[in-house]
């Protein structure tokens, strides 16, 4: 026996929404999945009419997904938002250059201008380069450090106004756990935020559209709509700690499924008590970036590179900063420390 | 993908085996009997102290229980609770040293009808108990979690707190007693433990006390029995049992420390326990009340302060202390006991932060240094307690404000409102419609209430028919979990269900001559 849809009544079900466990037919599942994202954007005020937005994309499932609805509300609600696609090319092959083959079939099939930035010309290494000199271990926190400020150079390259990123319920949701367990209280207070006011120089500001979409109702919204995306892990490896995350919060889920959403609530209702010290923001004296110490973390990991000390931007070696900057060589016993790889 | 900035310290790195010295590194001389964290050994005598010290260090430090004051302690049987009675006992005791000034009294909640425990179970484990609380000379109460059926509605009032008491006046209030305890005699019966005459007596008024309440009243009525047997049938799921349990005993000790004339009430929450607890906090949706969920002491009942002072130990301590030093202590199976790993949420949780800390020591401790970061996200507006809103069930201040800005709840009430029966001007059922599905009840629109309509009428009628009302609106959004795991809502004890009728009927009343009011200052049911 057919199970009806609970939305029109008349058409039979194809899926039972993982977010709140209703069945619905095709068409009521893609009104209702791009429904939620509109009032997602109405509510939150991301986008003002006659704006640049730089769409995020790594073609994955998430941006992909992103680029498709934010093209089809924009058409659909007028918000009068001019819409360009945004990669950033790790150099990382056969990952990134065959996701890259993704976005520039999506930039043909959404008619969507694109803008490629890569780490090469950039910082003049490639995370393959990278990678040889860390060894496996910590390069996600160059990869992750350096997309940032990509991203951020790209948009302003393009004169854009707001860059949103496909980042779904589930990871904002991993985010406050991993937050919780590591104690970064600053990060936890941020990390919530379906966007980031405008900071100043050099950064442009960023939304998530999708932060209350579930991951697996993205996935389905893109299997149901045969969209085009690239989805294979990093070779590079995920990271070890927030596997853990990962893992807690999918089997959370399982137990109770708007459990996703219940985190998020959870974060964004907590609030730090007056007088835990926080960081304060400044900007990087060397390349004007934002930052919270004399020099952002993307410079340090550079300037690391550069002189074959990888170690110098994981883990805290604010001291040294002053002969960063002065230009200063460092001491032997310090090399030494930040020379040491361990596999 | 989606990798953010992880740098990870040392301490996350995964241990390196201590190194075992034999000498205990705090006097250097005893032979080392333990290893508390990574590196430190302890002889048997210096972690004596250690644990010893820790207990009155955290009472002194929070200046929180005042000489004199009666305490009632929360004793489950377990570990953590155990051996907090016995650092009580110990800090009462004659010649300690930095003695504690309270008068303290015992609770113990029998749980075995809700945990699936046979009767003679049940007699068998309160026997074993009463037997440990009698060795401590202290007044208890064995109270059984049946009674919640006969609990007054006055339960889930938070009654405001007496006038605070002004900074500095702990000290002269610790001289004042230490004074009044040299003049012999001159202090009145309730702080004269220190009297052998009045001590006497006080023993002998607890037993009375323990008669009355163990022996005289039955352990609960069949009827009760049952009752409770069908609330928990009624629960669909693990997590949202374990959370009805919680609240229910949480409600029954409030009230058996109002009624016994008890202030303070402490739990044995160690901070294991507590990590475990902010940590499935977060995943209930909890994450608004946090701070008086984990924190050291948690004013939401205003008359009767929950503190917490085992919060610094770890369970491991805990376990460690009490099999060096002989403290009695009983296993009681739970609710989740011998439950698989992904029965709860809770008990999810507690494998999760288990497993985690064995590959990384350091994840309890983190955990638990998060919470004390954390405070309730929306203070009171002054200091007056009445004005917020508060849930029915745990009494803390409502989240589930209808804003009009994006947020989880928002989100959670569109998706539920897309995937239901589509109304006809779909473009702009904006705000209008979500505020239907909270359930400000007076819309006339049956069909379109998914959630609440299995539960029947709006609240316009309940006047006339009061049996099942709408209990969504007057809970945090928590507790809307949990009443939605249940099949229905008729099985709750009738304090909870009346004192719901009770908030209907004031905002209706509230309602009706609204226009007449002159503040419009937004204070919602919770005001009495």
């Amino acid at each position: 026996m057919p199970i009806l849809c609970s939305s029109c009544g008349q058409k039979r079900a194809v899926l039972k929404r993982p977010k709140t466990g209703h069945s619905l037919c095709k068409e009521c599942f893609f009104w209702a999945f791009e429904e939620e994202v509109h009032q997602t954007i109405v509510s939150a005020h991301l986008f003002n009419p006659g704006e640049t937005v730089g769409i995020g994309a790594s073609g994955g499932k998430d941006s992909t997904v992103l680029a498709h609805v934010l093209k089809v509300l924009n058409e659909r609600y007028n918000y009068g938002l001019k819409l360009l696609l945004l990669s950033v090319d790790e150099g990382i092959t056969g990952y990134r250059d065959d996701s890259l083959e993704t976005v520039k079939r999506n930039q043909q099939q959404y008619e969507l201008p694109l803008k490629i930035v890569s780490y090469e010309e950039l910082y003049g290494w490639t995370m393959d380069a990278i990678v040889k000199q860390v060894g496996l271990k910590n390069n996600c926190t160059f990869c992750g450090v350096f997309r940032r400020q990509a991203l951020d150079r790209g948009a302003m390259m393009l004169n854009v106004d707001k860059i949103c990123t496909g980042h779904n319920a589930d990871d904002v949701a991993e985010t406050v756990l991993m937050n919780v367990l590591r104690g970064d209280i600053a990060r936890l207070r941020r990390c919530t935020a379906i966007s980031t006011a405008s900071e100043g120089e050099g950064v442009v500001p960023r939304c998530k559209p999708l932060k209350y979409a579930y991951e697996k109702e993205i996935v389905l919204y893109a299997y149901f709509k045969k969209l085009d995306y690239f989805s294979t892990e990093c070779i590079y490896s995920p990271n070890a700690y927030r596997g853990y995350a990962r893992a807690f919060l999918k089997d959370l889920e399982s137990v109770r499924p708007s459990a996703i959403m219940d985190v998020i609530h959870s974060g964004e209702n907590l609030s730090v008590r007056e007088g835990v010290r926080m960081p304060v923001q400044g900007n990087c004296t060397r390349c004007g970036y934002i930052s919270s110490q004399a020099l952002c973390k993307s410079c340090v990991l550079l300037e690391g590179l550069n002189r074959g000390l990888p170690r110098l931007g994981i883990g805290k070696h604010h001291r040294l900063h002053g002969k960063i900057l002065a230009q200063e060589p460092l001491t032997q016993e310090e090399e030494r420390k930040l020379k040491a790889i361990d596999f | 993908m989606c990798q953010v900035d992880e740098e990870y310290n040392e301490q996350l790195e995964k241990r390196t085996v201590p190194s075992v010295s034999q000498r205990c590194v705090k006097c250097k001389e005893g032979t080392a009997a333990l290893i508390i964290r990574a590196g430190d050994a302890f002889c048997r005598g210096c972690f004596k102290d250690y644990f010893v010290h820790k207990f009155r260090a955290m009472l002194g430090k929070n200046r929180l229980i005042f000489p004199g004051e009666r305490v009632l302690l929360a004793v489950s049987g377990g570990q953590a609770s155990s051996s907090m009675l016995a650092q009580v006992q110990e800090g009462l005791s004659r010649n300690a040293p930095k003695k504690l000034r309270f008068t303290p009294g015992i609770i113990y909640i029998d749980e075995g009808g809700a945990c699936g425990q046979s009767m003679e179970e049940r007699e068998g484990v309160i026997a074993e108990l009463e037997t440990m609380f009698r060795a401590t000379g202290y007044p208890f109460h064995i109270v059984h979690l049946e009674q919640v059926f006969d609990l007054p509605i006055s339960v889930l009032e938070a009654v405001s707190s007496a006038p605070q008491r002004p900074e500095g006046s702990y000290k002269a209030a610790v001289e004042q007693f230490v004074q009044n305890a040299r003049v012999k005699g001159s202090c009145s019966p309730g702080e004269g433990h220190m009297d052998p005459a009045v001590l006497d007596a006080q023993i002998q008024l607890s037993h009375l006390d323990t008669q009355d309440l163990a022996n005289g009243t039955p352990p609960s009525s069949l009827q009760h029995q049952q009752d409770l047997e069908r609330l928990f049938a009624s629960v669909r799921t693990l997590t949202a049992k374990e959370d009805m349990l919680q609240t229910l005993r949480q409600h029954l000790i409030v009230h058996t420390a109002r009624t016994k004339g008890y202030t303070k009430v402490m739990m044995g929450d160690s901070c294991s326990r507590l990590a475990v607890k902010l940590l499935s906090n977060i995943s209930l949706g909890r994450g608004a009340s946090l701070a008086v969920d984990t924190g050291f002491s948690d004013q939401r009942y205003g008359d009767v302060i929950i503190v917490r002072p085992m919060r610094d130990y770890s369970s491991k301590e805990i376990a460690f202390y009490n099999r060096m030093f002989g403290v009695p202590s009983i296993f009681i199976p739970g609710l989740d006991t011998k439950a698989p790993e992904k029965a709860s949420i809770q008990h999810l949780t507690e494998s999760f932060v288990t497993m985690l800390q064995a590959d990384f020591p350091s994840t309890v401790s983190t955990i638990y240094r998060t919470s004390e970061k954390l405070h309730t996200a929306r203070p009171p507006h002054s200091s007056e307690m009445e004005t917020v809103a508060k849930c029915l069930l745990c009494l803390c201040a409502l989240d589930t404000k209808e804003a009009e800005e994006a947020s989880a709840f928002h989100a959670t009430l569109v998706s539920e409102r897309l995937s239901e029966k589509r109304v006809p001007e779909s473009a702009q059922v904006g705000s209008a419609s979500t505020a239907d599905t909270v359930g400000q009840c007076c819309s006339s629109g049956v069909g379109q209430e998914g959630g609440c309509s299995s539960r029947g009428q709006g609240c316009c009628s309940s006047n006339l028919t009061p049996v099942t009302p709408d209990l969504k609106s007057l809970l945090c959004y928590s507790c809307r979990l949990t009443i939605k795991d249940m099949t229905g809502v008729e099985s709750l004890p009738p304090y909870i269900v009346s004192e719901a009728e009770r908030r209907h009927r004031r905002s209706q009343m509230k309602k009706e001559i609204s226009e007449f009011l002159l503040d419009d200052e937004e204070d919602e049911v919770a005001a009495s």
